[in-house]
This record gives C-alpha cells, structure tokens and sequence, in this order.
C-alpha cells in the first residue's frame, strides 16, 4: 500500500502528534508499505529520508500555546504537489482541524481520506463554533475518522457529528525497553521521576515537589529525577532550600535520554491534575519497565486497567501521593508486580499492535485501483476553475 | 446614476450567490460520492464476513447444530433484500456470538491450523464489518445534514440522487475473537 502520512505541526519540535506519526510511519515502513510524510518545516533540514517538508512554520497562537503551523498559497500548492507526485492509495491526516497542511491537504485530496483526532480542545474552546461553516466542508471530505482517546471521540461525536473508530495510540516498546540507566541512579536511597514540563502546573510538579517532604521524612536518601522543557533556574529557585539537592533537573532530553530517564528511578511519577487525554507518558515509563504512580485523572486510570497497573492516588492531593510513594518504596515486591502488569499493559499499545488496527481502517476504504488525486477545484480554492464533471460520476 | 449602483450592487449579490451555490453543489456531489464508496465497501465486508461464517459452518470443527445455525443465518444474510438486510446481518452477528462466544468453542477453534486461521479470518471480517458500517453512517449522516440545507432543498440541488439511509444493525463481534490468539 502506498500511505500519504500527514503531521499538521512542525517536523523539528518534539511532540505527541509528531511522534505519533513518526512511529506509524516507521511501522508501516517495517510492514513492507510505501510511506510518505508532509509534514512543516524548513525544505533544507536534513531529516528521514521518507519526510517531505512542506516550508517553515510560523509559530502562531492558537488553541491557548503557540504552536507552529505552516498554512498560505506556498504550502497549499506544496502539498497538492506532493499528493499529485505521491500516487497515493489513500492519504492519512492527522488533526486535520488544526490550520495547518493536514487541513491543506484534505482540502485538496479527491479519495480515500483517513482523520485522525488527537485532542479533546474543540470542547475547550470557541474554535469550532466560531469556524463552523469553514470547518464543517473540510470535515465532509473525511472518508473514515480515527480517535486515539475516548476524550478526542466524545469531541468528535458532539462538535463534528457522527462518530470516530477508537485506535488508542502506540507505544514504540523497542525504544524504551532497553536502556542503561544515567550513572548513580537509582543508587540506594530511593528514586522518583517525573517528565513533563516543568512551568506547566498542570502537569502536577508543584503537587509532587510538596509530598516529597513526607516522602523523606521516611526515605531520608530519597532523590528525585525530572526531565522536561521549561526555565529550570526558575523552577530550582522554588524549590525549598532544604530539599534543593535531592531534586536533579535536567531540562529538555532528547528519545534517548528520556528512555534513559525512565530505567534510572524507582518510581515513575505522574501527578498532572487535568488537560490530559490519553497518558502516553505512562505508557512509556510501562514500556521501559518502571512502576507507575499515578493521579486518578480517567485518561489515566484508564490506561492504568483502573489501577491493576500502577497505584492511583487522588488529583492533587501530595499527602497521598508521599503516603503511595512511601508505601510503593519501602516494598521491593509490589513495585516489580507493578512493573509487571505495566509492561503486559504497554505490550497492548505496542505499535505492532496498534499499526493492524490502523491497517484495518486503510483496508475498509481504499478504493482499489484508483489512487488519491488532486481536486481540480483545489486550484485556487476551486473559484477560476471550470468545474469538471467527477470521473466517478 | 443610483440605478446603476443599484444594479451593480445586485449583479455583485448574484455572482457571490451563484458561487456559494455552486460551492453547495460540490459539497453534496463530493457527499454522494462518499456514501457511494462506503456503501460499497459496507457490502463487500458483509459479504466476506458471511462468507467466512458459511466457512466455518462447513468446516467440521464446530459441533453439527452450531454450524446448521451458523450456515443458515449465512444464507439469510447473502439471499436478504435491501429491505430485510439489516435484520439478516444482525441474526448473522448474533449467531456468531451465539455460537462462537463460548469457552469450548475457543478451545476448539484454537486447537487447529484451520481453526484458528477461519478464527483469525472472522475476526478480521467482523472487525473490517464494523469499522465499514461506522464510515458509511458517517458519510450518510453528513449527506442528510446537508441536504436538509434551505436552498439545497428549494433549489433541487440534489438532483436525483436518491437519499441516504443509514445501515442499522448489530454488529458487536463475538468476545473471544478481539482477544488475539
């Protein structure tokens, strides 16, 4: 099969979408299939050899973060180029409501599309009602829509109409699987992590920074390892002078590292209070074999098998959390079992898995024969061209 | 001199209606050919789903009652008009759960090559009959939308093209085959 892959946000910034896509892409590619990928970026970088860029993203604000976009007539005619080059079996898009070349390319693709929705933020903001009438002819041209949680389904089925097939998303296992842990970690006293950005408070630092006192008041070696974008000077000021040495940050990490990261603590941490939709992180802190302490948010306990695979304690309640880390590390035992369950759990969402799914999806609407083409009335928004009859009648 | 602002103002408001009308048009043209695909591709995944059953029915690995109701709900599913389809591949789904969603029937299925290759094979045909039907709602649904539209409706801008309906059954697969062997 001959797969159009089609990342909406810039190919050089890590992200969830980004790697979703990469990890599919190179799934497909491992199953003997043709991939390409459009994705933002700068045409010059050097990047995998299956990646085309589509010109430099604009970093714009849009969905309450600034993300970077590519969007206008040069990304436009870009992409219809490179659907019209690609002799595609079907295209497959990825949040093809961002402003982006996924929303691009759907507008200019006549075949099978496949949509995947990644995040829930239609129901969070005024996006979708204030585009309505933009949007809804895009969203038509969707052939088969995939959500990766049940979050980003309900978003789905109350602002687009219809439905979305659930495909959750992969974990790349043999990335996280093997890694040698950073030297002195664990060591001896204990170790927790935690990986996220750091100056979102959402992501729950601030909640796990304020049980860590509890926790060593009974682990007095106890050490803490976070990894993750945001100003870390700032971060290390606020922290309590008393427990500033026990807490090691170390910014930004690259795959690598954070697999690294993931085999060096004895307990992974995951204290977010809100805004997540899936919990990929805990599938890679599963994949990599560590235990799982987590805050009962219903993305989590979902994917924590409600709790069979990895301990939840209540959303923003760091007495709980030290009580559970305390609990979890003194006890060598129920941490391995933890790890255990976590690893069988990580196997499911393992991308071997995850790709059949996808592959069923792409096998229920290709139309055989016939490859993906450029909509004439693309051209210049279809406002010049003569409308031509549809071949298929 | 107003007339002529006037007039021109009322060309302008004719050209930009004609536009979003023949915007309208392609919307609905593009819909119809959608739900024509997906309908299309609901059939072919029916029809293999039930011939993977008469498979199984003719196998010899089920006990000779189960296949009996496995072949007979296979037939009614393949001879069913447009007008009795629904109820025919919603008895089907239900005899292969009814047949296929107990522990011995697993072991037995599981025990052999055949078995668990017509085991795998259902299992993909039920899944792609699914995933099928999902799409062709969708794209039925979006049809409706559209064509209850004010002006699609006045202006006949459906032409003949019948309306959609959307396929309405049970479709849930048996238990034991989402879990893989």
């Amino acid at each position: 099969m001959r797969v159009g892959l089609v990342c909406p946000y810039s190919w050089d910034v890590p992200g969830g979408v980004k790697e979703h896509v990469r990890d599919l892409a190179e799934e497909l590619l491992r199953l003997g299939h043709e991939v390409s990928v459009l994705a933002p970026g700068d045409p010059d970088a050097v990047v995998e050899p299956y990646v085309v860029l589509s010109g430099r993203a604009v970093p714009v604000p849009f969905n309450g973060s600034v993300a970077r976009l590519s969007f206008g007539p040069v990304s436009a005619s870009r992409t219809r180029r490179w659907i019209r080059e690609g002799g595609f079996d079907l295209l497959h898009v990825h949040e093809p409501v961002s402003p982006s070349v996924s929303m691009l390319a759907v507008w200019a693709a006549s075949g099978p599309v496949v949509g995947t929705f990644h995040s829930s933020y239609l129901s969070r903001s005024r996006v979708y009602g204030a585009s309505y009438g933009i949007l809804q002819p895009t969203l038509e041209r969707i052939t088969a829509r995939i959500a990766v949680s049940e979050a980003a389904r309900s978003t789905v089925v109350q602002h687009v109409g219809g439905d979305a097939v659930l495909i959750p998303n992969g974990v790349a296992l043999r990335r996280y699987a093997k890694a040698d842990p950073m030297p002195g970690w664990p060591g001896q006293g204990g170790a927790l992590g935690f990986l996220g950005r750091i100056d979102e408070p959402r992501k729950g630092l601030p909640v796990l920074l304020e049980a860590l006192r509890a926790v060593v008041a009974e682990h007095p070696g106890v050490r803490l390892l976070v990894a993750g974008p945001g100003d870390v000077d700032e971060v290390r000021d606020s922290i309590d002078p008393d427990l500033r040495d026990r807490v090691e940050l170390l910014g930004l990490v690259s795959d690598a590292d954070k697999a690294a990261m993931l085999h060096s603590v004895d307990l992974y941490v995951a204290p977010n209070t809100g805004g997540e939709s899936f919990g990929m992180i805990l599938l890679e802190a599963m994949a990599a074999g560590a235990p799982v302490l987590a805050s009962n948010l219903d993305a989590f306990r979902s994917v924590l098998d409600d709790g069979r695979a990895g301990r939840l304690f209540p959303v923003g309640d760091p007495g709980a959390l030290a009580a559970a880390a305390n609990e979890l590390l003194r006890d060598r035992a129920k941490r391995t079992a933890l790890a255990e369950a976590g690893t069988a759990v990580a196997r499911r969402y393992d991308w071997q898995t995850v790709a059949q799914q996808v592959l069923a999806v792409y096998e229920t609407v290709i139309l055989p024969g016939i490859p993906v083409g450029v909509d004439p009335r693309a051209q210049a928004f279809g406002l010049f061209s003569t409308r031509l009859k549809d071949a298929n009648g | 001199m107003t007339t002529r602002w006037v007039l021109g103002a009322l060309l302008l408001a004719l050209a930009l209606l004609g536009l979003y009308l023949r915007g309208l048009a392609g919307r609905l043209d593009r819909l119809h050919v959608r739900v024509e695909a997906a309908s299309n591709a609901l059939d072919a995944q029916l029809v293999r789903r039930s011939g993977v059953a008469l498979e199984l029915a003719t196998s010899g690995l089920l006990d000779p009652a189960s296949s009996m109701l496995l072949a007979a709900s296979a037939h009614a599913a393949q001879a069913a008009d447009p007008a009795t389809r629904e109820e025919a591949e919603s008895g089907l789904t239900q005899a292969l759960r009814a047949t296929l969603d107990a522990p011995e029937a697993d072991a037995v299925l599981r025990s052999s090559e055949t078995g668990r290759e017509l085991a795998e094979e259902a299992a993909a045909a039920c899944q792609r009959v699914v995933l099928a039907r999902r799409f062709h709602n969708d794209a039925a649904a979006a049809t409706l939308r559209l064509r209850r539209h004010r002006l699609v409706r006045y202006l006949h801008l459906a032409g003949r093209a019948p309306l959609p309906v959307t396929f309405e059954c049970d479709d849930r697969p048996p238990a034991c085959l989402s879990t893989p062997a």
